[in-house]
This record gives C-alpha cells, sequence and structure tokens, in this order.
C-alpha cells in the first residue's frame, strides 16, 4: 500500500507546484507549460483511482489538443514583460473575487461532506458500485442512457459554437483565385493542347491571327 | 524483509527487464532503419547507398552514432536553455514509453491496460510538443515557422486517426490492444484472415496515410522541408539533440507501422491456419508485418513528391475528415442492422 501512496503524494505535489507556477512564472509560454504537467499529473491521479478512462481523455484532450492551441497563440504574441507586470496589479481586485468565490464554493463542498456524509450519495451515485466490467463501459452505459439528453444537448451547444466562431471568422474576398482539383483532374488532353504546324519564318501568332 | 523482496524488489526487475527487452531492440531498429532507408532510397534511385563502413555498409548507422556523440551541442545564444533542451527528451522519451502496451502475443507485453488504445492515441498526440518546444526555443523564424506547420498539421490528421480508432473499436468491442488483436482471429471461408485490413480497408488506407503525416514523414514533411525552410524545427540543433530528434522521428515511425500491424494485420496471428505457418512464433509475424509497414513508409518517400501545405490541410480535413466520419457510421449502422456488434 506504501508504492500508490508515494505515487499520490508525488502526482499531486507535482500538481500543485505546477499550478502555482503557471500564475507565476513570468513567461506566458513557461506557464502554458506548467499547465501541460499540471494536467498530466491529474491525468497520472485519475489513473491512481482507477479511473483509466478519464485519465486518457484528459490527455488526449486537454494535453493533446487544448493545451496546443493555447501554446499556440500564446507563441505567435509579441509579449512586453515589463508591460504584463504593469497591468498585473490593475487585474487584481477581480482576480481576489474569483479567488474569493472559489474559495467559499471549495468550503460548501467540503462542509457539506464533514457536515452531512450521507448527502452526496443521496445526490450523486445513481449506478451501483460497478462490478464485473470496465470503468470505461460503466461510463458509456451511464451516459448514453440515463444521460443521453444532457450529452446530446452539450454536443449540440458545442457544435452551434462551433459554427459560430466560423460564421464569424469567415470571409469571402473577391477575385481570389482557388485551386478546384476536381476541375483539375477533370481536365482532357483536347482542352488544353492544340498542334499547330508553323510556317518557317512566322510566328506562331502570324499563324493564328490568319 | 522477505516481504519488501517479493513484493517490491522482485517485481521491479522483472520490469526493468521487460522493458530493456523491449528497448534495446527497439533501438537497434530505429538505427538500422536509417540504414534501410538509405539503402531503400538509393536502389529506388538506382544509387548504391552507404557501401563503405563494413561489410555492405552494415557499420553505417553505428559510424554515425559515434559521430554525432562525439560533436559538439551547440545551444544558440538567443535560445531558452532549458526548453531548448527538454524539446528533444521529450521527442525521445514519448516515442519510446508507447511501447509499454503493445502486446508481441498473447500475454507477451509489459503493460496489459484496458485502454491500451487510448493510451496510445494520448501518446501519439503529445508527440507535438518535443517539436513545437523546439521550435520557439530555437528562438529563428525558420525554426519557428516548421513547428507552426507541423502543429497544425498533427492537430488536423489527428482527427481523422480518432475516427478510424473508433471504427476499430466498434468492429474489436474493446480498448485492449490484445482483445483488438483476439477480435481478429477468425478466418472466412476457412482461408481468408480475419483481419480488420479487409472490412475496414478505407479506414487502413487513411490511418496510414494520417499516420505519415503524424510522423512528418514524406510526402507530408513539411515541417523540416529543406527546400524552404532549411531543415524546419530542428534547424539550430546539433550533435546528441539532433540525434535525439532523429530517433524520436524514426521511433513514432515505428510505432505507427505496429499500431497498423496490430489494428489492421493481425497482430501476432499467422496469415494462414495451416501447420507450417502456425508453426512460428506470434513475435514473428508480428515483427514482419511490422518490417512490411516499415518498407511502405520508405517507398512511399521514394516515390511521391512533397504536397504543398494547402493541399495538405485540404486532404486532412476535407478528403480524410468526412471520409472517416461517414465510415463510421456505416460500420456502426452494418453492425447493428446485421447484428453483428460484439458483446463482452
Amino acid at each position: 500500500m506504501i508504492l500508490p501512496a508515494i505515487m499520490f503524494y508525488l502526482f499531486s505535489a507535482v500538481a500543485i507546484a505546477s499550478g502555482v507556477m503557471v500564475v507565476s512564472a513570468r513567461n506566458p509560454v513557461h506557464s502554458v507549460l506548467f499547465l501541460i504537467l499540471a494536467f498530466f499529473n491529474a491525468a497520472g491521479l485519475f489513473v491512481l483511482m482507477g479511473a483509466e478512462f478519464l485519465a486518457m481523455i484528459l490527455v488526449i484532450v486537454y494535453v493533446g489538443a487544448v493545451a496546443v492551441l493555447f501554446l499556440f497563440v500564446v507563441m505567435m504574441l509579441d509579449i512586453d514583460f515589463a508591460q504584463l507586470r504593469t497591468g498585473a496589479m490593475k487585474y487584481l481586485p477581480v482576480g481576489l473575487v474569483v479567488g474569493l468565490i472559489l474559495l467559499a464554493e471549495l468550503v460548501l463542498v467540503f462542509g457539506s461532506w464533514a457536515i452531512a456524509p450521507q448527502v452526496a450519495s443521496v445526490v450523486a451515485a445513481p449506478l451501483p458500485a460497478a462490478s464485473g466490467f470496465s470503468n470505461t463501459r460503466a461510463l458509456g452505459d451511464l451516459l448514453y442512457t440515463r444521460y443521453f439528453f444532457a450529452f446530446q444537448v452539450a454536443g449540440m451547444i458545442l457544435l452551434v459554437a462551433m459554427i459560430g466562431a466560423i460564421v464569424l471568422t469567415l470571409r469571402h474576398r473577391a477575385g481570389v483565385r482557388r485551386q478546384v482539383i476536381a476541375e483539375q483532374l477533370a481536365r482532357q488532353r483536347a482542352e488544353t493542347i492544340a498542334v499547330v504546324k508553323v510556317r518557317v519564318g512566322a510566328g506562331i501568332d502570324a499563324e493564328a491571327a490568319e | 524483509m522477505a516481504e519488501f523482496w517479493h513484493g517490491y524488489v522482485w517485481p521491479t526487475i522483472i520490469v526493468v527487464a521487460e522493458i530493456l527487452c523491449v528497448l534495446v531492440p527497439l533501438l537497434l531498429t530505429i538505427a538500422y532503419y536509417t540504414y534501410a532507408e538509405r539503402k531503400v532510397l538509393a536502389f529506388a534511385q538506382l544509387r548504391k547507398g552507404p557501401n563503405v563502413v563494413g561489410p555492405f555498409g552494415l557499420l553505417q548507422p553505428i559510424a554515425d552514432a559515434i559521430k554525432m556523440l562525439w560533436k559538439e551541442t551547440i545551444i544558440p545564444s538567443g535560445a531558452n536553455r532549458v526548453i531548448f533542451i527538454a524539446a528533444p527528451i521529450v521527442t525521445v522519451a514519448l516515442a519510446l514509453v508507447a511501447w509499454a502496451v503493445i502486446p508481441f502475443d498473447q500475454g507477451m507485453v509489459i503493460s496489459n491496460i484496458n485502454v491500451g488504445i487510448l493510451y496510445l492515441f494520448a501518446i501519439s498526440s503529445l508527440s507535438v510538443y518535443g517539436t513545437i518546444m523546439a521550435g520557439w526555443a530555437s528562438n529563428s523564424r525558420y525554426a519557428f515557422l516548421g513547428a507552426l506547420r507541423s502543429a497544425a498539421q498533427m492537430v488536423s490528421y489527428e482527427v481523422s486517426i480518432g475516427f478510424v480508432l473508433v471504427t476499430v473499436l466498434l468492429c474489436a468491442g474493446s480498448l485492449n490492444l490484445t482483445d483488438i488483436v483476439m477480435a481478429q482471429d477468425h478466418y472466412w471461408l476457412g482461408f481468408i484472415p480475419g483481419w480488420f485490413v479487409i472490412p475496414l480497408l478505407p479506414m487502413a488506407v487513411v490511418f496510414f496515410v494520417s499516420g505519415l503525416a503524424e510522423t512528418n514523414r514524406a510526402p507530408f514533411d513539411l515541417a523540416e522541408g529543406e527546400s524552404e525552410l532549411v531543415a524546419g524545427f530542428h534547424v539550430e540543433y546539433s550533435a546528441m539533440t539532433w540525434l535525439l530528434f532523429f530517433m524520436g522521428e524514426y521511433g513514432n515511425m515505428i510505432l505507427v507501422c505496429a499500431m497498423t500491424s496490430i489494428l489492421f494485420l493481425g497482430g501476432w496471428l499467422s496469415p494462414i491456419p495451416l501447420e507450417p505457418f502456425t508453426w512460428i512464433p506470434g513475435p514473428i509475424w508480428l515483427i514482419a508485418k511490422i518490417l512490411f509497414v516499415m518498407f511502405l513508409f520508405l517507398w512511399v518517400r521514394a516515390t511521391f513528391p512533397r504536397f504543398r501545405y494547402d493541399q495538405l490541410m485540404r486532404l486532412g480535413w476535407k478528403v480524410f475528415l468526412p471520409l472517416s466520419l461517414f465510415w463510421l457510421v456505416l460500420t456502426a449502422g452494418v453492425l447493428t442492422a446485421m447484428g453483428w456488434v460484439p458483446s463482452h
């Protein structure tokens, strides 16, 4: 039992440390890389709890796709470190308010655990503890039956957001010559090549003029 | 003390030995894949290829490695030192850790996890970080352009790889790689192997081509297009750091070949259900299939010119994505309509 405990403290310590570095690192690119490290350690914690499907999805979605786009945007920024630090004081009140709200929510959640531990089992846990099959299957069974409507609504919202982003950024520019591959492939020899007999001394233009 | 020995020390020794049994042949394969690539390209172009160091030039990879070890590692003065050094390490480490879940035979696997295929997908989606970190930390325009290109390219092609994997999962009914291979362990009409390459041929082609793009190989090697970006993301790297990138690239190629063999070519299963062929042990079949797909990679490189970048994006988003989505829906529909959905 000592090995999982050691791994738990390792993962959580690195996750918390890299979380602190995300907000305190001076270079935004370093921040994003620390964020990736934090995601990775969260995935490690999921594996320790036996939630291997969630761990892999966390790595695939957040580290493999979302964080790449973060890194993409941050790397392209033209960063002025001095300007960055003058702005920090201005946003301090907003940051403090957000932090306080989060803290209050955490206190509420953990407080309710401590005061009334039986409430959680009433509100959540709609399935008996999965036995005999993997948690991937348990998750799928639940998501596609009981929570099917919520799942589909979430998907629709994401789809609408995606289409909205495309509509907002798409603009058709006039006068751009685009490559149409189907047209290129459909070209026949007859419409592209003409065999012309050219008289000696007269150019091909003279021939065409006649 | 005895409990400590049997509980911790002995399992650790076994795991380390297993890891070495996979990694040492893998590193040798990486070294000799570079030799094979030069030889195959040479024969495709009517040249001789490396033939000076050792018999048939067989010691060439060793000589190259020694040369790389003795050269100086140059770190540009404008570079971000930590990330500059970390990038090649990340690349090669990710290329090696993925082999933990590759099954070489029934039960012959370092870690037989439930979500093996998701693990492979996660690791291969991480390999973009080595490239993007190198490109940014080099503080060079060519390297940065190469990194941006390859990041966009790898994210694009991952989408269709994901759909191909889901299609295979539908047919196999499991995320475990051993179960996926065992789902192919039957023969149609008694002699046609039940590999997924036959019912899912378009998906196998999409997977192979996306694998080429995912590993930044020709004809999709725009990340290091030498005619325009000198060498792309690793233009500032030298000696050992450059060697690590090279090893990472070839390790990823071999990994994609192994994934193709396991998902579509029946892993360690024999192609012919007859006596002399079933005697051959499974790992030999798997290695033979991996070598065949590795040869396809080289063949493609020798045959096709490099894609233009907008054509690459068009192929990924406008051809492969709709095709794989359509084939996924079709596969699911056929499986449901015919009652072939695998149950576990």
